[in-house]
Parts: structure tokens; C-alpha cells; sequence
């Protein structure tokens, strides 16, 4: 196992060549080879998982090859606790999309094609540990992305892919600006993440200002953080289901994902001015207002497009604090997150499968019709709201924990928006699944086994993470708590100088 | 070394082997009925250059014709380069049904003429010598581009290219004249050294002539605001014209103009960077002409409907970009411009191709010939096209994106923030136009009426070795990065 990360970001790149070249005629054949080239991933992730040293903040299964050394461009691989969830994470998510894209009879070779490329550039993200690789991988997943939205998406599909690809660039020029002013920053000039960390007391406050908006902007954009948050509730719309359980439980983790490995530990005095007005009350303002435009909308999608909105803003809310309670939350509500706006995803794809719309009020009862997913969906609607027991509970506890050490009337903004998450997936719950039987609907179908197949699991994770939240929490804390003493004890080079 | 005439001819291998093409094929144009056989033995000798281009590789370094050109790592770079080129032109002609039944023995020989003319502006090191290698190319150009007699819209263009050439060459020949009298010379190396002194020669008029010597190089590499023609002609020119004219053409003249502004007007210091002659600042003023092109040539394209005219803007644009490169006066620059001209040859011809194969097969040119192509049998053609469309937006792990990646590299690198930002934006602005056209391939389903696509295997074949080319260079750059490093060596006696 000694390139473990390398085999889990290309096994499915070499599943995508393969898929190309089965005979056009067999769908089947076309889908279950790509799910067993996720198969792989998932079986090593579970490896990962039991191998994992949970007592160092160091990065473990390195792996380190020149690319193009006149450059000083390396291929380094590696993960630590926070990127080893993020893996997990993805490696989990990928093959139960492919579960649930079996019902896309359009251009099947394409789709589970560019299915597992994303798949690629989403693991290459999160193990890179060169900044030019990570960059590669980042922009990797905008092409498939693309034509995933834009072929097999809604009626408004074409819109939504191009807002997307574009808002994604945008952020992404000015990363790679911010790049290459960290790279010549250095002497001798690299792109090696670890480096750059090493070297993070050198940069000076002004240098290290615009390269964190440089960066932060790029990943504001994909968390989404308001105000770039304009192309999420498009391309959630418009995408297929799996593609939206895709975007909402990876895509999204990327843009946190990226402030805590390259913005905190690279720069950290701009973290320490930029925290409060960038991170902490952005995010409480995501919080609230993603919230709020939930309660308003009448397309299920778009509710719980509108309600990732609102449940990012805890991990923005968490890290900002920088304590201990608040960075865990923060990472522990990025992997909640995942897997509970996953399920929502899928649930409502469950139903527009079977009704061909998503319009809150055009339904009523379906718990009486079907019984079994109604079960299922009520575990997904309490985690969502933060209900002890499950998953979500723990981690927006911990967030608001660490935002009471750190700013109180944030916290109490933050805690009320509870209510708000309540009313809106409370007040869906009763016009879908509650109240009249709608006739029209009266002979739709419960879940099938293939959809049970995707939704189990994600239950599971839900509730066991609610009661043994360490599963978790002891992969990612030493990396942490690591993460944010370097942030809290970077001083301005100025001060270095006076010290005796 | 400083060769005599005679003497040089035994280095002159690749214009040897142009010009006896050019001469045979007049001749056998009279003798044969297969015209085919034509455009396949320039073809071969375009070839056939190349491999005379890289075999001078390990020559000496030094002057040919007395003076008048130069033999070095810059010049056989350009060399291998535009013989690569005219090979894709004439490769492309013997594809296009556009120039069926027209007279393939002139359009050959003009074609080969041409490319021994850009030869000559990669290498001249003499003014007198840049200007006619300069000039001999414009005025093949200008027939070239108004080939098709039918064609209202190619005389048209070909009447607008000459009018536009020859102000441009007058201001040139003028500014050279003015520098001839500061300097009191016509070499380049002899004109560096004598303006390095601080004198008062280095005032207005230095700069004037130099900004009149820039029309004529803008008018070449199609520069704001000397592009004026390249809309129009790269539109109504036969289609393997305009992809020659683009690729071939431009990389002649930013060879050209490398080598007079970094030879003659600036001097090479320590660690690879350059310095300007004093009084003479040069790179401000191509700063805003870098800007300007690129931001005008991506916000025109933005509206075309012809995608031959998008392309012509989008070429417009990608001037702007490698002249990111001319303006930091930097060895790091300079490899990235020699870079990012190889991967544009790439990118470039390749959607130049699938254009064709498209213009071939329904003989239109405009954005609905490419309605649902990926739907209607051009799956293959489609996704090159996506590759080469994603590869000049420059979006990973294409080709594009590395040589834009080391543009922005060494502009980063002289800390120049604003040159940065803009072309960060107007990458942003260009996926918009590029995306369109991928768009409207895959994202767009095709109507009854569109006619199903051929599988063109000539054109087919080379589109496909160009996509291939351009998502290897994506991935593993080393050797070409190398080359284009090896490549920096001016000589200057």
C-alpha cells in the first residue's frame, strides 16, 4: 500500500478510459463497470481508515516524484486529518451516485465517463500537497462538472452550467495569481506545500493580505459564501441528482477545505485579521440568510440548495474562532454535512424520479403511500435540523461552543437561525409527507432496492456519528488543534526581530 | 563566425530545400495533370525543412550572408517552427474543398514562398534585411488571402490587407530610416552598442522612430491598434490561409520583433534579465498594447456568429497574452512567449481544422454549423474541438494553460500585479466564447436539417494527432519548456 493515494485518485481515471471503450449498446455492462471502478477507492478508504495514525498532526502515506524539476513543480501526495475525511468522504459519495445515476439512459458511456474523471480530480484535490498539482486537480473537475450539468441537467441546464464553469474560473485566476506570488515569494522558489507552511513567519502582513483575498475569493466562491453564492442555487436545480449530491456533499467541502489547508497554516497573520469580518460574520450572515431564502422557496431542490447555503456558514462560523471546540466542529460539520445534505438529495430525487416534479405543494401524505422512505427521510430531516442523537447535532454544538469563547452576539444570531432550519424542513415535512393524501399520487411506488442501497448507509453513518461522534473527531484533532496553534501563535515578522 | 554569401549556403539547408520546391513545383505544374502530386511534394519539402531546421541544431553559433542573418538557437527554434507550420497549412489545403479546382501550382508555390520568407524575418539581424523578409511575406500574403477568385469576400479582404500592409510597412520604413540615422547603422548588434551611450540622440526621436517601427511589427502579430485588417482577412481568406496566416505568419513576426527590441534596443544583464537603453522605455508603452489587444480581441469575439471570426478575434486576444511575456524583459518571459507559440500552433490549427472538416462538410462556417455535432456523427471531431476550444481558454490539464501558466509566471515574477489581473479577468471573459462553441456541439441537439458528418480521415487524422499533442503538453511539458530554453541564444558577434 505504499502509493495508496496515488492508486485511489487514478483508479477511476483508468475506470473512465475503460468505460470509453465498452461496446456502446450495453448500459449495463457501461454502469456496473463503472461502479466497481469506485469500488476500489472505497475499499481502500476503509484501509485508510483502520491504518490511519491518529496520534501525529504529520502528514502520512507521503508520496514524492519531480514533475518538471526545472520548475521545481513536484507530484506530492498525502493526507492528515483533515484530509483523510475529506477522502473518506468522497470515496464514500462516489459510488453510491453511481448507484443512483443507473437511471440515466442518455449518452451512458459519456456520463459515467466524466462521472469518474470528477471523481479523479476530487480525490487529487484533497491528497495534493503541491499547490500546481492541487491546482490542476481543482480545475480538473470544472470540465466534467460542466458537460454533467449542462447535458444531463434540468431544462435550464445550459444557464446553470456556464454560471457555474464561470464563477468557478474566476475564483480560481486569482488563486492561481495568489499562487504564483507565493511561489516567488520563496527562494529557492516552490510550490511544495509543506515548505510554504514552514516558511509562513517570513511573508510580511502586507504580502500575506493579498495573497489570502487572492485565495479566499476563489474558495469563497465554492463554498459558496455570500455574495458568490448566486451560481449554487442554478446548478443545483438544474443538475442531476447524483451530480447535486456530488456538488453539495464534495464540491462545497472544497471551498473550506482549501481555507483551512492553504490560507491557515500559509498565512496565518492575514487569518488572524481576516477571521472575524471574512469568515465569522460572513458565515453567521450565511447562516441566516440561507435560511431564510429555504423557508421561501416552493422546489425542493432548491430548499436544500438554499439549506447547504445556510449549513456552510457553521463551518465558516467554526473555524473562524479558532478554538479548539470551533475548528473541530468546523471539520466535523464538513463531513456531517456531506453525507446528511447527500441524503436530502437523494431523497429528492426519489420522488421526482417517480412524480416528474419537485413543487412543494403538489403533494400531500405521501407517508401513507410510501412508508419506508418516508422512514428513511425523517432521519435525514432531524440530522438537517441539528437534532441530538444524530450527526449534525454534535458538530453545530461544537461550533457554537467555540463561537461563545469568541464573539457571543454572533453566537446567539447563529443559534437562533436554529429555529429557522426547524420551521423550513418542518414545514416541508408537513406539506410533502403530512397532511391530505394527494389522489394523483396515490400509486407511486416505495423506494426500491437500488435506492434503499444508496440511502442505508448514509443513515447509518448519520447515526452513528451522532452517538459516537469520535469516530470522526479522533482522526481529525491533532491535526487541528496543530492547524490552529500555528495560527494562533504566528507573530508579525517585525516582532521576530525585536524578540531578545 | 561571419559567413560570406557562398559560404552561408551550406547553412541555409531548410530555405534551400523551400526554394527549389517553390521553383520545381512551377515547373511541374506545366508538365503533370495530377495536381495532387503538387501540394504532396510541397508538403514533403515543408517536411523536409523541418528536418534541415533540427539537424542545424548542433551548428555554430554565428552571422550568414555577411551580416545580414543570424544562425542561432533563436533562429532554428523559429525555423522548426515555421516549417511545422507551412507543413499544416499544406497539409490542411490538400483537406479543403474550399480551394479544389483553383490553381494548385500558384497556390503552392506562393504558400513555400511565403515560408521561406518567414525564415528570413526570424533570423534577419540587419534592418534592411528584416524589412524585405518582412515585406516579401506581406505581399505572398495578400495574394494568398484573395486566392479564391470567386470570392467576393476574399478579394475584398485581399484589397484590405494590402492597403493596411503597406501604411504599415511605409511607417516601418520610415522609422527605420530614422534609427539608421541615430545609429548610423543597420545592425542590430552595431545599433545596440552605439545607442547604449547616453546620448542625445536617445530623446523624442528615438522614440518615434521606434513607435513607427512598432506599426509595422503590430501590423504583423496583429497588435491594437494595428489589427485592424485581421477580422476581415482572416475571414474572407481560404481557410488553410487564415490558420497559416494566424499561426505562421504571427510567430514570424514576434520572432522579428524579439529579436530587434531585445537585440538592438535592449542589452542582456546578469541572471537572465534584460535592461532597457537608457531613455528608452519601451516595455510601458507594449504593456498597454498588451492589455488593450487582449481585453478588445476577447470582448469583440464575445458577439461573433462566424466562428472563423471568433477566431480571428480570439487570435487578436492571444497576441495580447504572449506579449505578456515581451514586456518583462526577462529570459523567463521569453521562454514563456516561444512556449505559449508552440502550444498555440497546437490549439490554433487544431480548431482550425475541426473548422474546416465542419466548412467542408456543410459548407458553412457560422456557430450553427456546429448545432448537436456531437450528436449528428462528429462525436470525434466534437471532442477535439472541446479540447482545443477548453486548451485556448486555458483551462487544465490542457497545453494552454501551461503556457499561459508561465506568461503569468514571469509577469508575476517582475511583480507587475495590473498586467496579471487583466489577463486573469479576460481568461475568464474568453472561456465565455470558447465555452459557446462547445456548447453548442454537445449541450445543443442537432435538427433535421443539419447534415449528418462525414468521417473525414486526412483532416480527421491530423486533428486528432493535434488534440493529442495538446493534452500531452498538458501533462508532461519537460521537453518542450527544455527546448524553448535551450532556444534563448541571440547571437550578436
Amino acid at each position: 500500500m505504499e502509493h495508496i493515494l496515488t492508486y485511489m485518485t487514478f483508479i477511476p481515471l483508468l475506470g473512465a478510459v475503460v468505460v470509453l471503450c465498452l461496446p456502446r449498446e450495453n448500459n449495463t455492462l457501461v454502469r456496473w463497470t463503472a461502479f466497481a471502478a469506485t469500488m476500489p477507492p472505497l475499499l481502500m478508504a476503509i484501509w485508510l481508515y483502520m491504518n490511519f495514525d491518529r496520534s501525529t498532526d504529520a502528514m502520512q502515506f507521503m508520496e514524492r516524484v519531480q514533475w518538471i524539476p526545472s520548475y521545481n513543480i513536484q507530484y506530492i501526495m498525502g493526507i492528515d486529518g483533515l484530509s483523510v475525511t475529506m477522502v473518506l468522504l468522497t470515496a464514500l459519495l462516489c459510488p453510491i451516485c453511481i448507484l443512483a445515476s443507473f437511471g440515466i439512459d442518455k449518452g451512458v458511456k459519456g456520463y459515467f465517463a466524466l462521472f469518474l474523471l470528477l471523481d479523479t480530480g476530487m480525490t487529487g484535490v484533497f491528497c495534493s500537497l503541491d499547490f500546481f498539482l492541487f491546482y490542476i486537480f481543482w480545475e480538473v473537475m470544472l470540465l466534467p462538472m460542466y458537460f454533467l450539468i449542462g447535458v444531463w441537467g434540468g431544462p435550464r441546464r445550459e444557464y446553470a452550467a456556464i454560471k457555474f464553469f464561470l464563477y468557478t474560473l474566476l475564483g480560481s485566476v486569482l488563486m492561481l495569481i495568489a499562487m504564483l506570488a507565493l511561489y516567488f515569494h520563496n527562494d529557492p522558489h516552490t510550490f511544495d506545500m509543506l515548505i510554504l507552511m514552514e516558511k509562513s513567519g517570513s511573508y510580511s502582513r502586507d504580502f500575506q493580505w493579498w495573497a489570502w483575498l487572492g485565495l479566499f475569493i476563489g474558495f469563497a466562491i465554492k463554498i459558496p459564501a455570500f455574495p458568490f453564492h448566486t451560481w449554487l442555487p442554478d446548478a443545483h436545480v438544474e443538475a442531476p441528482t447524483a451530480i447535486s449530491v456530488i456538488l453539495a456533499g464534495v464540491l462545497l467541502k472544497m471551498g473550506t477545505y482549501g481555507i483551512l489547508r492553504l490560507c491557515y497554516p500559509i498565512l496565518p497573520l492575514a487569518t488572524q485579521d481576516m477571521a472575524f469580518y471574512a469568515l465569522a460574520v460572513l458565515g453567521t450572515w450565511n447562516i441566516v440568510y440561507g435560511a431564510l431564502c429555504a423557508m421561501a422557496q416552493t422546489d425542493m431542490k432548491k430548499l436544500v440548495a438554499y439549506s447547504s447555503i445556510s449549513h456552510m456558514g457553521y463551518v465558516m462560523l467554526g473555524m473562524a474562532t479558532l478554538t479548539p471546540q470551533g475548528i473541530n466542529g468546523a471539520v466535523l460539520q464538513m463531513f456531517n454535512h456531506g453525507t446528511v445534505t447527500a441524503m436530502l438529495f437523494l431523497l429528492v430525487g426519489v420522488i421526482y424520479d417517480r412524480a416528474h416534479h419537485r413543487e412543494i405543494n403538489g403533494f400531500g401524505g405521501l407517508a401513507s403511500i410510501m412508508p419506508r422512505y418516508t422512514g428513511i427521510m425523517t432521519i435525514a430531516f432531524f440530522a438537517a435540523m441539528g437534532l441530538p442523537g444524530l450527526s449534525a447535532f454534535i458538530s453545530e454544538v461544537l461550533v457554537l461552543l467555540g463561537a461563545w469563547q469568541y464573539d457571543k452576539i454572533l453566537t446567539v444570531i447563529a443559534a437562533s437561525a436554529v429555529v429557522l432550519t426547524a420551521g423550513y424542513m418542518l414545514w416541508m415535512l408537513q406539506r410533502v409527507w403530512l397532511g391530505p393524501v394527494n389522489e394523483k399520487y396515490t400509486g407511486l411506488p416505495d423506494v426500491t432496492l437500488r435506492e434503499l442501497a444508496t440511502l442505508v448507509p448514509l443513515a447509518a453513518i448519520v447515526i452513528i456519528l451522532g452517538v459516537y461522534p469520535h469516530a470522526v473527531l479522533d482522526l481529525i484533532n491533532p491535526s487541528l488543534l496543530a492547524l490552529n496553534q500555528t495560527v494562533l501563535s504566528a507573530i508579525p515578522m517585525e516582532a521576530v526581530a525585536q524578540l531578545p | 563566425m561571419n559567413l560570406s554569401s557562398v559560404e552561408s549556403l551550406a547553412y541555409s539547408l531548410p530555405e534551400l530545400i523551400l526554394v527549389f520546391a517553390t521553383v520545381g513545383i512551377l515547373m511541374l505544374d506545366l508538365l503533370i495533370t495530377r495536381k495532387r502530386i503538387l501540394g504532396e511534394l510541397a508538403l514533403c519539402a515543408c517536411g523536409g525543412a523541418a528536418l534541415a531546421s533540427a539537424l542545424l541544431a548542433g551548428a555554430e553559433q554565428g552571422y550568414l550572408f555577411n551580416q545580414m542573418v543570424a544562425l542561432d538557437g533563436f533562429a532554428i527554434f523559429f525555423k522548426l517552427f515555421l516549417s511545422l507550420s507551412a507543413f499544416a497549412a499544406v497539409y490542411m489545403s490538400l483537406g479543403s474543398r474550399e480551394l479544389d479546382n483553383e490553381h494548385p501550382g500558384e497556390y503552392y508555390t506562393l504558400l513555400l514562398a511565403a515560408a521561406t520568407g518567414t525564415f528570413y524575418m526570424a533570423s534577419a539581424t540587419n534592418l534592411l534585411m528584416a524589412y524585405l523578409a518582412l515585406e516579401f511575406v506581406s505581399l505572398t500574403s495578400y495574394v494568398l488571402t484573395g486566392f479564391i477568385r470567386a470570392s467576393r469576400r476574399g478579394s475584398e479582404a485581399a484589397l484590405k490587407y494590402l492597403i493596411y500592409g503597406g501604411v504599415a510597412s511605409g511607417a516601418m520604413v520610415y522609422g527605420m530610416s530614422l534609427i539608421f540615422g541615430l545609429a548610423g547603422s543597420l545592425d542590430y548588434a552595431t545599433i545596440g552598442e552605439r545607442l547604449l551611450v547616453p546620448s542625445e540622440a536617445n530623446g523624442p526621436i528615438l522614440f518615434i522612430a521606434v513607435l513607427l517601427v512598432l506599426a509595422g511589427f503590430g501590423y504583423k502579430i496583429s497588435m491594437v491598434p494595428f489589427h485592424m485588417w485581421s477580422p476581415d482577412v482572416y475571414q474572407g481568406a481560404p481557410l488553410p490561409v487564415t490558420a497559416y496566416l494566424s499561426v505562421g505568419s504571427k510567430a514570424a513576426g514576434f520572432a522579428m520583433m524579439i529579436r530587434f527590441f531585445y537585440v538592438a534596443l535592449s542589452h542582456a544583464g546578469a541572471g537572465g534579465v534584460w535592461a532597457t537603453i537608457e531613455g528608452l522605455e519601451w516595455p510601458n508603452l507594449i504593456v498597454l498594447g498588451s492589455i488593450i489587444t487582449m481585453t478588445l480581441g476577447n470582448l469583440a469575439a464575445l458577439r461573433q456568429d462566424n466562428v472563423k471570426r471568433l477566431l480571428a478575434y480570439s487570435s487578436i486576444a492571444h497576441a495580447g497574452y504572449i506579449l505578456m511575456g515581451f514586456v518583462v524583459l526577462s529570459d523567463a518571459g521569453l521562454r514563456a512567449m516561444l512556449f505559449y507559440i508552440a502550444t498555440y500552433y497546437l490549439m490554433n490549427l487544431g480548431a482550425f481544422t475541426v473548422l474546416m472538416m465542419v466548412l467542408n462538410n456543410s459548407d458553412r462556417e457560422d456557430m450553427e454549423a456546429f448545432r448537436g455535432l456531437a450528436w449528428r456523427g462528429g462525436a470525434l471531431p466534437a471532442a477535439a474541438m472541446a479540447v482545443f476550444m477548453f486548451s485556448l481558454a486555458g483551462v487544465p490539464p490542457f497545453a494552454g494553460f501551461i503556457g499561459k501558466f508561465y506568461l503569468f509566471a514571469a509577469v508575476i515574477d517582475k511583480e507587475m500585479w495590473m498586467l496579471a489581473i487583466v489577463a486573469a479577468l479576460n481568461s475568464v471573459v474568453s472561456l465565455y466564447y470558447y465555452a459557446r462553441i462547445v456548447r453548442t456541439m454537445y449541450l445543443d441537439q442537432p435538427l433535421k436539417s443539419d447534415p449528418v458528418m462525414t468521417t473525414d480521415w486526412h483532416s480527421g487524422a491530423f486533428a486528432g494527432v493535434l488534440a493529442v499533442g495538446t493534452i500531452v503538453f498538458g501533462v508532461y511539458w519537460r521537453p518542450l519548456i527544455d527546448l524553448a530554453d535551450k532556444s534563448l541564444v541571440f547571437f550578436r558577434g
